[in-house]
């Protein structure tokens, strides 16, 4: 038997794991061949990884938790992961992850060109996810609205408002954190009684001498009123008509700039 | 596809991958949940186009890392254990039968090259990025895992069918 005295370990790693190009297995078997011991040590590792696959791979197929998706309330915990988790699946599921959609067809250069434009497809998809919520659609309900905003505001590390849209027909269900693009965001939902719902999402501008006009985007069918406002920027989001939309911008605008 | 889906793509694999890291079937859970939360905060950090998965589980293996940290006197399972090539008796060995068991006892750097060599099937060269390790002490440690496992499962002559308990 050929006793070849260039097989690495790792190269009996590799064989072990069946990733060695042919010619050098043929060298490791033959090496193996003469070596009862070592061969029987590399049939061992194979088993082992075989046991392992065995033993774990059905986790592969069991259905995820309820925190992804299933029915019972997520642990208190993780309350405000399961909305997250939620997130995603039902972004997954419907399609209406438009922000990285978005994100996919234009370059990242121009949407940094304009921070205000990323902010607006963040809130529009905040909202798409958050919005149908029927059972879990604030984190902290409008009856708690005191500690809400000091929540909020001292997450954002700004001092926040919350508008009061009941003059226009909305009522505050309450708030909510959110992950932005350079830290926590504060997303506020309202709605009127039919269940029509609003959500403002405010979050910490890079640069806080920055003043913009209103702004109005659209994404798969929710329509956004953006603008910056000193620290602050804001987004206005809901499937409700353009006029409708900024008429409660308007109002919001006007609340937040007595 | 975007990187949403392909990370709830994923998730089973995170779940798969924490199971048989921390063993324990709620423990495993609560690492996917706060991997999923670090990676969903940290989404805009991935490199487009770069391995999501390898990123994920750089993630996962960060967070793990902290916790451990964080619960390192009670957390039996990172206490090193003593190298078995020097006790290496056959009733030591036959103490620890299970898998679940054998993995939890190894320490937890080699634990996680096996890991994601055997049941992620990823390269030499994306574990070592992964865990942020030359590939040299991927090898090394993959050697000393395999090693030890097989010490602690196959260790006596007489014990040649492994138990697997899930």
């Amino acid at each position: 038997m050929s006793d070849d005295p260039q097989i690495t370990n790792s190269e009996l790693q590799a064989y072990a794991d069946g990733r060695l190009g042919e010619e050098r297995s043929r060298a490791v078997e033959a090496w193996l061949a003469a070596r009862p011991d070592d061969a029987e040590r590399i049939a061992a590792y194979r088993r082992l990884g075989e046991e392992l696959r065995r033993a774990y791979d059905p986790v592969l197929d069991e259905p995820l938790p309820d925190w992804l998706g299933g029915g019972r309330a997520p642990r208190p915990r993780w309350h405000g992961f399961a909305r997250i988790a939620g997130w995603v699946v039902l972004g997954a599921a419907i399609g209406v992850v438009a922000g990285w959609e978005v994100r996919d067809a234009r370059p990242i250069a121009a949407s940094r060109a304009d921070p205000g434009e990323t902010m607006a497809h963040r809130a529009a998809v905040a909202h798409a996810v958050y919005s149908p919520e029927v059972r879990h659609p604030v984190e902290v309900g409008a009856d708690q609205e005191a500690h809400l905003v000091r929540w909020l505001s001292k997450r954002l590390g700004a001092s926040l408002k919350v508008p009061h849209l009941a003059d226009l027909g909305y009522s505050l269900v309450g708030g909510r954190l959110l992950p932005g693009d350079r830290g926590p965001v504060a997303q506020f939902m309202y709605q009127d009684t039919k269940g029509q719902r609003l959500t403002l999402y405010v979050r910490v501008n890079a640069d806080d001498s920055r003043e913009t006009a209103f702004r109005f985007a659209q994404e798969h069918g929710v329509g956004v009123f953006y603008w910056l406002d000193g620290k602050l920027g804001y987004a206005l989001s809901g499937e409700l008509d353009r006029n409708e939309l900024l008429r409660v911008a308007t109002a919001v605008y006007r609340q937040l700039n007595p | 596809m975007n990187e949403a889906e392909r990370l709830v793509e994923l998730i089973p694999r995170l779940r798969r991958y924490a199971r048989a890291l921390v063993g324990d079937r709620a423990a495993a859970d609560d690492l996917v949940q706060d991997t999923l939360e670090r990676a969903w905060a940290k989404l805009h950090l991935y490199r487009r186009g770069t391995d999501l998965r390898a990123w994920l589980f750089t993630v996962m293996h960060n967070v793990h890392v902290n916790k451990v940290r964080a619960t390192r006197p009670t957390d039996q399972l990172e206490d090193e254990m003593p190298e078995l090539a020097q006790r290496a008796s056959q009733g030591d060995a036959l103490m620890v039968r299970d898998l679940d068991r054998a993995i939890g006892r190894l320490p937890a750097e080699q634990r996680s090259v096996l890991l994601l060599v055997t049941l992620e099937d990823m390269s030499y060269d994306e574990v070592a990025r992964t865990l942020g390790i030359p590939i040299g002490t991927v090898m090394s440690r993959l050697s000393r895992a395999r090693e030890k496992l097989r010490a602690m499962m196959l260790g006596g002559p007489a014990s040649a069918k492994l138990k697997v308990v899930k």
